[in-house]
Order: structure tokens, then sequence, then C-alpha cells
């Protein structure tokens, strides 16, 4: 029987490594929503001198690539300084589990949202965040390079599904060459929202199809 | 599919059942002629033979005539064929208004939005938790441009039944056409177009241990109708195309073949996995608790993801579906759970269980232990439920 995971994401799927809750963690976070569908969360224990992952554990509310690249995420981050955690990508991620199917690869990017947003948070405890910038277009194209096209496994950006981005008084206004009829438009446009809507400065997310 | 597998997903496909293939079997080796005229050759009368016989028996299990009975490759083109071809008849003549609800099957949802598109306008009638229809907000519905209602008979995940009579009477005093799918029940729940007042049904061979491809479309004599497939003058010159005479016959001896005493059986199997899972903590049913699909159960579980279970339960030999999202082709979560007004939540912990003549008392008892067990290990790994 053919199932649509590799046998390494099926190994993880089975076996998640680094799994469970840590109590008194150094830093944690939770990304994604069960209104979504899928969350992960991550919790980190950072050796203060040298700001390396001395420990790594996630729990997982999701689909077998979210549990097996949750799996994943932890074991590439573990040892790691938080700085280099931070370089770590969903390529990488997918990579180091023998690839994803297209459709799940926005399993691979929660993931490592979930990683990043647990070294914001150590980062933010320890006073070690810059200030906050302005939203404007740029960055939204570059947030919206981690919203997949689930057609192709791609995001966004690469795919050349955006046609325009405005942002103006904290309204992100986003047009994809998209027909509103197809078959992942609502998905889309739900991650689309997942990603922008929580920016510090923005109030408003305004997705809009054209073909 | 091995030959240990448990296979709880009979309304989704049925295993074919060996006398359906044997009845078939003629239609393709030595009965293969065309249904010819009734002037034509011995070789295509035996063939027309067989395609009015298997017609009377399908008809008749919905108490219809038989020239009320066309058959189609599927209950989806059935319901194609029914919406889109009242909508066509009717457009221009009295209106182009059509009610609905959010948790039909897609082959209506779709149908429904196709004629949007083109001037339509689609309302959807509101639903009680369990997915019954409102019967008064029904009524408050019907405009004078109404030309079809189209709610089915029983609902493809949760199973609930809707009071076709009830809303074929309203539809009848309303003089407003009714079609319903029936896809899920028909064979297994009883419907009859003189008792009850519906216009157009579809129905399907494929989840009654008969062959896939192969449905029909039940039309109450005078139904407007716009000439569906163009082609010779087949199926009382709606659907052009030669029969498809083989799976017709197989449709035939499919229905023959269900019996009520079989349904019972399914049904005692259901209740016992239904009560066995509910026992199961944060857990819940999915659908009217009576008014429901004999062979059917939904459950969801909170805390966990369908797609996980699934495949959980995949990997110990059992077949089940789920309404998550990360198991649907859009990746959205089931229409029919958030249509009742459940979350996302409660979309992607549902898991669906349907039962076939194949399924044996014991097939309960093994999935229910392996359930309780995945949801118990995807709950220790789940960040949710342990505040």
């Amino acid at each position: 029987m053919a199932l649509p995971y590799s046998e390494l994401v099926m190994e993880h799927f089975r076996n998640p490594r680094n799994v469970g809750r840590m109590e008194e963690p150094d830093a944690k976070a939770i990304e994604g929503s069960p209104a979504c569908g899928d969350m992960v969360a991550v919790y980190l224990r950072v050796d203060e001198e040298s700001h390396r992952i001395d420990d790594i554990k996630f729990e997982s509310y999701g689909c077998a690539s979210n549990i097996a690249t949750g799996s994943i995420i932890t074991e590439l981050a573990k040892g790691k300084t938080i700085e280099e955690a931070k370089t770590i990508s969903w390529e990488q991620a997918t990579q180091a589990l023998g690839g994803l199917p297209p459709v799940k690869v926005h399993c691979s990017v929660l993931a490592v949202d979930g990683l990043r947003a647990a070294i914001q948070n150590y980062e933010e405890r320890h006073g070690l965040v810059a200030e906050e910038i302005p939203t404007d277009a740029v960055e939204v194209r570059r947030r919206l390079k981690r919203v997949m096209n689930p057609e192709v496994g791609l995001d966004l950006i690469r795919t050349r599904v955006v046609s325009d981005v405005e942002v103006s008084e904290g309204v992100v206004r986003v047009v994809l060459s998209l027909s509103e009829d197809s078959q992942f438009a609502n998905n889309i446009r739900e991650e689309i929202i997942e990603k922008i809507e929580p920016i510090w400065d923005v109030d408003e997310v305004i997705v809009e199809f054209e073909e | 599919m091995n030959q240990d597998s448990i296979y709880l997903d009979n309304a989704a496909a049925t295993r074919m059942d060996e006398r359906v293939i044997e009845a078939m079997l003629p239609y393709m080796t030595e009965k293969y002629a065309v249904a010819t005229s009734q002037f034509g050759y011995s070789l295509g009368l035996a063939s027309k033979e067989a395609l009015d016989g298997a017609r009377a028996i399908l008809a008749g299990r919905l108490g219809a005539e038989p020239e009320e009975f066309v058959f189609t490759s599927g209950s989806a083109e059935s319901s194609n064929m029914a919406i889109k071809g009242v909508g066509m008849a009717l457009g221009e003549k009295k209106g182009r208004h059509i009610i609905s609800t959010a948790i039909e099957d897609f082959p209506v949802l779709h149908s429904a939005r196709s004629l949007e598109r083109q001037g339509f306008t689609v309302d959807h009638v509101r639903l009680d938790e369990h997915g019954r229809v409102d019967l008064e907000h029904l009524q408050e519905l019907i405009r004078p441009d109404t030309v079809l209602v189209t709610i089915q008979a029983a609902n493809q995940e949760i199973g609930t039944l809707q009071d076709l009579d009830a809303i074929g009477a309203i539809c009848r005093e309303r003089d407003v056409l009714l079609h319903s799918d029936a896809t899920y029940s028909f064979g297994r729940v009883p419907l009859d177009v003189v008792q009850t007042p519906v216009d157009l049904v579809s129905v399907s061979a494929h989840l009654l241990h008969g062959p896939k491809g192969i449905g029909g479309l039940y039309i109450r004599k005078g139904t407007p109708l716009i000439k569906w497939m163009d082609g010779g003058f087949q199926e009382f010159n709606l659907r052009g195309g030669v029969e498809n005479i083989a799976d017709a016959v197989g449709f035939a001896k499919a229905v023959e073949l269900i019996t009520p005493k079989e349904t019972q059986r399914l049904q005692e199997m259901r209740d016992r996995l239904m009560a066995i899972l509910l026992e199961i903590p944060q857990s819940r049913v999915n659908g009217h608790p009576e008014h429901r699909l004999p062979h059917n159960a939904n459950v969801s579980f909170r805390y966990v993801e369908g797609e996980s279970v699934l495949l959980h339960l995949d990997l110990r030999g059992f077949a089940v579906s789920t309404g998550s999202a990360c198991f649907s082709r859009s990746l959205e979560g089931s229409h029919v759970i958030l249509g009742i007004g459940g979350n996302h939540e409660r979309a992607h912990g549902s898991i669906r269980f349907t039962f076939g003549r194949y399924n044996k008392p014991e097939d309960v008892d093994q999935v229910a232990e392996a359930l309780a067990d995945i949801v118990v290990r995807l709950r220790e790994i789940s960040p949710l439920g342990k505040e």
C-alpha cells in the first residue's frame, strides 16, 4: 500500500522525539489554533551563558505531518544556539523528513514558526529584542513567503500568486491572482489572515481574489 | 485492503456482492448487444428486456412507475441533472430562486453554486444542532420565483435523516418542486414517492454492494427538465448514450439483496459501537441521536485530529473516515459539522464509521479498542485539554 508519506515521516509520526510538556521552561510558544486545525507548542531550556538550546520539547494537535515536523524541528534545534536555531527553515525541516506531500508543506512552516516564536519568547523574557518597526508592503510580502500554495507545496510569492499588497492605516489588502472558486481558495485566505493579523500594528486583513 | 482489514467506510464505497457480479456477467459476455427498439433483432431485445426489468425493480423500490426512473452514471450526475435541469427548464418561465441546506453533499452543493454563478439565488434553510431542517424557516424562504427546493434524505457524514414528508407537504402546498439526494439512505431507509411528495430523487448503486458508475434519478411524471445529454433517444429522450445494461442489472440485483433484516443487523452493530465510543471521555455524537441512518456512527473526540486517528487506525488495519480539514481535498474542515453550528475543532476530531454487509459483530469491539488506545496516545502529545 502506498502511503502519501515518506518512511521518515511515518517513523516520526509513530515515535515522535522530544514529545511532551516541559516543566518550568525558559521559553515557550504555541503556534496555530484549534480553529485553524493545526497547533504546535514548543518548550525550550536555554543555557543563559552560551544561549545554547539544552533541551527542547514539543506538543502537537494536528495531522501526521504536523506531528512529524514538530518532532524533526526539535531534533534539528537541540544543541544549537538560539541564533543558529533561528535560521532553520521549513525547507530544511521538510528535507530532513525526506519530503512532504505538497498539500502538507504548510505543516513544516507551522513547526518552524513554533520554534522561532519560542526563541522570540526567550529573547523577550531576557531583554534581547529590537524595537517594533511599522509594517509595510515589503514586510507583508516577506511574511507571505511563509504561506503555502497547497497545490504545489511552494509559497505564494514564489508561485507568483500575490498580485498586489497594500498597507494603509492598519489595513492590509492582499490581492491574489486566483479564482475564488479554486480548490484551496478558502484555505489560503485563512492562512494569510493567520500570518498577517497578529502583527502588532495590523487591525484588519482583506484578501481579494481576481482571475 | 488486505484480507484482515476491517472496513468501516461503507458510506464511501462498498465491496460488491458476488451475486451482483454473477448477475452482471452475462451482459458483458453473451448478452452484450445494445438495447434495441422493439423492432430489433433478438439479442437486442434480450438486452432491452434486461434493462426494462432492472428499471422496474428500482422504480418499484421507490413506489414509482418504470418510466419515472432514468439511469445515470451515479447520484452525482443524478443531482446535477435534477438541479441544473429544473433550473434551466424553469429559470426563464418561473424564476431563479433555489432553496437548499448548507450540509448537502458536494454534487448538490456545487450544482446549486454553479446556478448561482449564472444568476440564480440560493438560500439555505436553518438547521437545528443535529442538522434537521427548520420547517418554519423553509416556509418563510419560499418565494413566488422559487423553482426548486433540494434537501437531502440523509446526511453523508452525520447520518441525520430529514422529515421529507413534512418538507414535501410544504413544497406541494406552495407549488414548488422538491429534489432529494437519497444516495446514503436508498435501500436502508424506506422512501415511497406515493406517500412522500417528492418530485426528484437521486440514488446510486455503489453504497449497496453494487457497482460504481451507475445511479438513477426518479422523475415524477410531468416534472419539467431539460434534455440532459444529447445523443440518441435513450432514457426517455433525457439522457443520450448507449445504456449501461450490465451495471443496471447489477444495481437492481444489489437493491433486491438489501433486506430490512440485514439493515437491522447493521443497526445493532452501530448502536453498540456508539455506546462504547461515548464512554471515551470528551466524546460526543454528531448528528441526530434517533433520526439517523441505521448504519452510520459519527463521533468527535476532543483534543485529537482526525487524520492522525485515521492513519493510526489504518496502520492497525481499520478503514474509517474523518471530517478533518487535513484529510479533505480542499484542506477545509467538514462543511457539515460547521453547517450545524459545530466549530473547527469538532470537525477536526470527527470520525465516521459506516457499516455494511461484510462487517461482523467482533469488528465493533476491535475498532473500539484500537480507537480508545489511539485517542489516549494522541491526547498525551496534544497541547490541548491538559489544564
